[in-house]
This record gives C-alpha cells, sequence and structure tokens, in this order.
C-alpha cells in the first residue's frame, strides 16, 4: 500500500507523483534506449509503428478523450501530414523542415474542419469529418500530378542536413525522440490552463462556457493540435512505409484510430500507447495463433475484423475505460491492498442525458 | 430525356440511401443512439434472402417475408443483448458499440466458407427486364425499388398516425420518461423499434441486390446514408427519405454532368455544405439545450 502525502499544491500537478513513477518510466525508457539491440529487426519495425500510432493517438486522444469532439475522419490528417512530408522530402527539403510543414499544414486543415465544430456536436460532428474525409481521400486520389494518384508515391529516406537515416534502427530513435517529445508535450499541455479548458469544455460546454471559456478558441485550438500531431505521425508513416497510396488513409483507417483510442481508454495519456500496442500486436496475435485454429476458422479472412470487433464489443459493454481504466483498477488495488471495496468504481448510469430539448 | 432518366434512377438509389437512413433515424428518434450498424443490417438482410432462395429453394415472395422477420428478430434480439446494457452511458459508447457490431457482423459473413468471400447475384423474377416509355428506358429494378419504398413509406406512415403502436413509439421518442408515466412499455418499445428499424434495413438490401450485387462489404453504402439523414434533418423521418432523394439525384446528375471521381463524393459535399448552411437539416427541429 501507498499513501502519497502532500504537502505542497505543486505536487498535484508534478509529472512524476512519487517515486515509483522515477523509477518505472525510467525503467521503461532505458528498455526503449536498448531496443534495437535487444530485440530482432522485425520487431524492432513493429515498435516504430507503436511509435507512430501512439503519435496519432495522442492526438486524437486529445481531440476525443480530452475536448470531447469526435472526429471519426482523422485518418484524412495522417494522410495530409504523409503526403506533405512525401512532397517535400523528395523535393529535396531536410527532415525537420518538412516534418514542420506536415505538422503545420494538418494544423491548417485541421482548422478548417474544427469550424463546423463550432455550430454542430455529436454526431453531426462524427458525420462532417467522415465526409471531410472522403474528400480529402478523394483528393489525394485524383491531384495526380502532386500526389501521384491511385499508383501513390514513394518517398525517400529522412534526411538530417546531410545525414541519411536509411537504416530501421536510425528511423527507430529519430521516433523514439518525436514521440517522447509530443509525450512530454501533450502532459504539459494538460496541466496548463489550456488543458483544463479542454476537459472543461468536454465535461460541459455549457458550464465551460459561463467561466469564462472561448468555446470557439479553445475546440478550433484542440482541432488543430490534434492534426498536427496526426499529421507528425502520418510523416513518419510515410518514411517508414516508404510507399504512400491514397487507401491507406480511407475510413478503415479512421475507425481503426478511433478504435485505438477506445480500446486503449478514452482520457488517458495511457490509453493512447496501450491502444497502439493493442492495434499493432493484435494481427501479430491473430497471425501467431492461425495455425492452432481449424482451418476454417484460421484460414478465413474475416477473422481480424471478427476480433477487432468482438474486443471493441467487449470493452464498451465492459471496461469503458478501456485498457488503461482496467489498469487503473488492478493498481488502485495494489495500492490500497487490503481496503479494496467492489463498488469502487460502479459506473453511474446517466438515464438519458439527452442533447435535445425537453 | 437524358436528365429525366438520370433523375430516375438518381431517386432509386435515393429510396435506398432513404430507406437505410429511415433506420437510423427511427432508432435516433427512439433512444437517441446512433446506430452505426444500419449499412451491415442491410448486407445481412440481403444476405439472408440470398440463403433462403438459393440454399433453401423458397419462392421469390416467401424469401422475402423469411428475411424480413427474420432481420425484425434480430434486431429485436440485439437491442436486448448488447444495446440495452449501456443505455445511458455516453452516446459515443454507443457509437463505437455498433461499429464494433458492424464489424463482427462483417467479418462473420466473410468467415462463411465459400459463400462470404464472393459476389453474388439475388435470383429476383425481375430480373434485367427493362420498361420503353416513349423514349425512356426504365430498368425494371430500379422501378421496384421506387415503388417499394413508396408502399412501406405509406405503411409506416400509417402505422405512426393510426396504430396504437406507432402512437406509442412516437410518445416515447417525444418524451421517454412521460411516455413512461402514461404506462407506455418504454423498454418493449426500443426493442421493437431496433426490429423496426433492422427490417426496413433488410428491406433496403432486398432492393439493393438486385441492382448492384451481395457481398460482404455491401454495408459500406451505410455511410452514405448518413449524409441522407443529416441533409433531412436527422430527427425526422420523412426527412430522411427527402435527404436519400436529394443524395441520390445529386450524385446520379454529378455522375454524368461533373467530371469524374466527384460522383463519390458529392455526397459529402452536400451535407458539408448542409452542415455549414442549416445543421439542423431540411425537417429538423430547432433545438437548443438549456442549463
Amino acid at each position: 500500500m501507498r499513501f502519497v502525502f502532500k504537502t505542497d499544491y505543486a505536487q498535484d500537478i508534478r509529472l512524476a507523483k512519487h517515486g515509483g513513477h522515477v523509477f518505472w518510466y525510467s525503467l521503461l525508457m532505458v528498455f526503449l534506449l536498448a531496443a534495437p539491440w535487444l530485440i530482432a529487426e522485425y520487431w524492432l519495425a513493429q515498435l516504430t509503428f507503436i511509435l507512430i500510432y501512439a503519435i496519432a493517438g495522442l492526438g486524437l486522444m486529445l481531440l476525443a478523450g480530452f475536448t470531447g469532439q469526435f472526429s471519426i475522419g482523422h485518418a484524412a490528417f495522417l494522410g495530409v501530414g504523409a503526403y506533405t512530408q512525401a512532397v517535400f522530402t523528395n523535393m529535396g527539403f531536410p527532415f525537420p523542415f518538412a516534418l514542420a510543414m506536415a505538422g503545420m499544414l494538418s494544423a491548417a486543415v485541421g482548422v478548417v474542419v474544427g469550424l463546423p465544430a463550432l455550430r454542430v456536436k455529436g454526431i453531426y460532428l462524427g458525420i462532417a469529418t467522415i465526409a471531410f474525409a472522403f474528400i480529402v481521400e478523394e483528393v489525394f486520389a485524383r491531384w495526380e500530378s502532386v500526389t501521384g494518384g491511385n499508383s501513390g508515391i514513394h518517398i525517400k529516406a529522412p534526411n538530417l542536413f546531410g545525414w541519411e537515416l536509411s537504416s530501421g534502427e536510425e528511423f527507430y530513435f529519430l521516433c523514439l525522440v518525436i514521440t517522447v517529445t509530443v509525450t512530454l508535450g501533450i502532459l504539459n499541455l494538460l496541466r496548463s490552463s489550456t488543458g483544463r479548458a479542454f476537459v472543461a469544455i468536454r465535461d460541459s460546454e455549457i458550464s465551460a462556457q459561463s467561466m469564462g471559456i472561448h468555446l470557439a478558441r479553445y475546440k478550433t485550438l484542440s482541432f488543430a493540435i490534434s492534426a498536427a500531431l496526426a499529421g507528425i505521425a502520418g510523416a513518419l508513416y510515410a518514411h517508414k512505409l516508404q510507399f504512400i497510396s491514397p487507401d491507406q488513409f480511407n475510413i478503415i483507417q479512421s475507425i481503426d484510430l478511433l478504435l485505438m483510442v477506445v480500446i486503449g481508454g478514452l482520457g488517458s495519456v495511457h490509453g493512447a500507447f496501450l491502444g497502439a500496442i493493442f492495434l499493432i500486436a493484435m494481427p501479430q496475435l491473430i497471425a501467431m495463433t492461425k495455425d492452432y485454429l481449424p482451418a476454417v476458422i484460421g484460414q478465413a479472412p474475416g477473422l481480424q475484423s471478427l476480433v477487432y470487433g468482438a474486443v471493441l464489443i467487449g470493452f464498451v459493454l465492459g471496461e469503458p475505460l478501456g485498457l488503461y481504466g482496467r489498469w487503473f483498477k488492478i493498481r488502485t488495488y495494489l495500492q490500497t491492498f487490503p481496503f479494496y471495496r467492489k463498488g469502487m468504481f460502479k459506473r453511474q448510469k446517466t438515464f438519458q442525458k439527452s442533447d435535445r430539448l425537453k | 430525356m437524358q436528365f429525366l432518366q438520370l433523375v430516375i434512377s438518381g431517386i432509386a438509389q435515393g429510396c435506398i440511401y432513404g430507406l437505410i437512413a429511415l433506420g437510423f433515424v427511427l432508432i435516433y428518434k427512439a433512444t437517441e443512439t446512433v446506430s452505426f450498424v444500419q449499412g451491415e443490417l442491410m448486407m445481412l438482410g440481403a444476405f439472408g434472402g440470398l440463403a433462403c432462395m438459393t440454399m433453401l429453394n423458397f419462392p421469390f415472395w416467401l424469401s422475402v417475408i423469411c428475411a424480413i422477420s427474420a432481420m425484425a428478430v434480430f434486431g429485436v434480439l440485439l437491442e436486448r443483448l448488447i444495446i440495452r446494457p449501456i443505455l445511458g452511458q455516453p452516446a459515443f459508447s454507443i457509437v463505437m458499440l455498433t461499429i464494433g457490431i458492424g464489424y463482427v457482423a462483417r467479418g462473420l459473413i466473410t468467415m462463411i466458407p465459400g459463400i462470404g468471400t464472393e459476389t453474388h447475384t439475388l435470383p429476383v423474377p425481375y430480373k434485367d427486364e427493362i420498361w420503353k416509355v416513349g423514349t425512356l428506358v426504365l430498368n425494371v429494378e430500379q422501378m421496384v425499388v421506387i415503388a417499394a419504398t413508396s408502399v412501406l413509406c405509406g405503411l409506416l406512415f400509417a402505422m405512426f398516425k393510426y396504430s396504437k403502436m406507432g402512437i406509442a413509439m412516437q410518445a416515447s421518442s417525444q418524451n421517454q420518461l412521460a411516455a413512461y408515466y402514461m404506462g407506455i412499455p418504454v423498454k418493449r418499445i426500443n426493442g421493437l423499434v431496433w426490429g423496426l428499424a433492422s427490417a426496413v434495413a433488410a428491406i433496403a438490401g432486398l432492393l439493393l441486390a438486385p441492382i448492384t450485387f451481395v457481398h460482404a462489404n455491401m454495408g459500406f453504402i451505410g455511410l452514405k446514408a448518413f449524409p441522407a439523414a443529416v441533409v433531412g434533418g436527422f430527427g425526422s423521418l420523412p426527412g430522411a427519405i427527402v435527404g436519400g432523394l436529394i443524395i441520390g439525384i445529386v450524385e446520379s446528375l454529378a455522375g454524368f454532368y461533373a467530371p469524374d471521381g466527384i460522383k463519390d463524393i458529392a455526397a459529402y459535399v452536400v451535407v458539408l455544405i448542409m452542415l455549414m448552411v442549416k445543421p439542423n437539416g431540411l425537417f429538423g427541429e430547432k433545438l437548443r439545450k438549456k442549463v
């Protein structure tokens, strides 16, 4: 059992709440830094994908989990980032410049998409983002002079002022640095007044507004940051795959991103990472267990979508806070060891908290 | 003439969108949840009809009745077993839940060996027939879609207007608590609404099947029914059909007069314009939340 004795207000917003945090996160960092020497190249590539998806997940988490604005078209931002990166890198610009452009262009697009969010909310916003994502996908396919159309576009290795990062290890470290920077940035943002404004908007727009939070500004800001992170993730994604085509940024990808934050756990930074691990590890796990299943089930093409769907249903029904919520309960059980009560995390039902006028 | 031809095929396509949108709106009005599974329900309905016709060798009319009633039962069960336990949770949980159900439905259908991954044609009696009216060439399949949709709309209108059940559904969708106090079994009504929405989706599937094909991914057309529902106003039943028709006609005309690629995104462009100009849709009520 652990008891954190608070003597100072600054303790409430400290990133590492106690010694355990420092120890475990340092251990994680050491593992991540040593990973290229510890694990095989294939798994390192998977780990790189986890980092990339975690960045996109952090973006969507900020929007969906902390600001409460659901975007069902986030793959569009991923695509904007990826194509911007591809175009600028192939024109010979160095990596940091191309990445900045990818992030900023995505953010600009995010602001445009965020505009309807000022007028519509809930499901209407979801539909607006879906509609937007379809339009963007079509633009990628049709604007052939820039994007190469449906045949896709190749992208050169990232170039850090003359230093080509062509090997998997070098690129892994690049992703790691960006992921850590982004994570710390998001953590800092969330404990600032801006982050608290986001959470206030999520919990109740009306009360946030009456507390003097400028809804339009903060919603647009949230969309912009979220889109910028998705754009950065898209840029790294493009470099990792070295080839992008419009169908990589379709509605399935958007739903995958959403699935990632929901299964990871809405409203927690951990959730973005846990969701990314789930999203990357699940196909591997399915591929591994395929051989042990009867051929009718194991070789069926629909197996993956069946498993994803079933896991999603399971989480929404049984554990709405996702993987992180499950971990949080286990941790609380251990920390308060003999005193854990069954009803501690009982779901509260809010019957028909209606969005409509009654 | 060409224009009229395009409009007619647009109307037929729009009827399909409208029927799927009708399912969304029914469920949204009754339970205030948004169902992303409507397209997949349509797909299941079409597969149900296919199974009845080709595997059980039922005659056409019996297959249609079987498929529709089977889907209605399926909808009721879905509501009872999966949706009801989380009623009262944030709306987004239910959206994710229905996306999950859609994934499972698609996965299960593709897992049926030999059938799931193929595309099939539904052997309807009116396949590939055409009528010539003056210079117009009318596709019977499209005419059947339009006729069936009109009949269905009439039936639904009569049901909501005159039957006890329909009025109870209206009452429950306007104010659940008040309806409950008046002795309306709101929970059972919610289940029945899901059943009704599934049956309508199955009808849409059976109507669409002769025009396109029956395959596991035909449910993605449901994503075009969202724009239809929004254009009509999300809470309005006639709006869903009108929205569907608008989307269908715009799409059909865009396919002919506009450059390549516009046809696929026409529906989304229309909905974005609609959201900017009139977020509540053509028939939606203007509502503001009170504190």
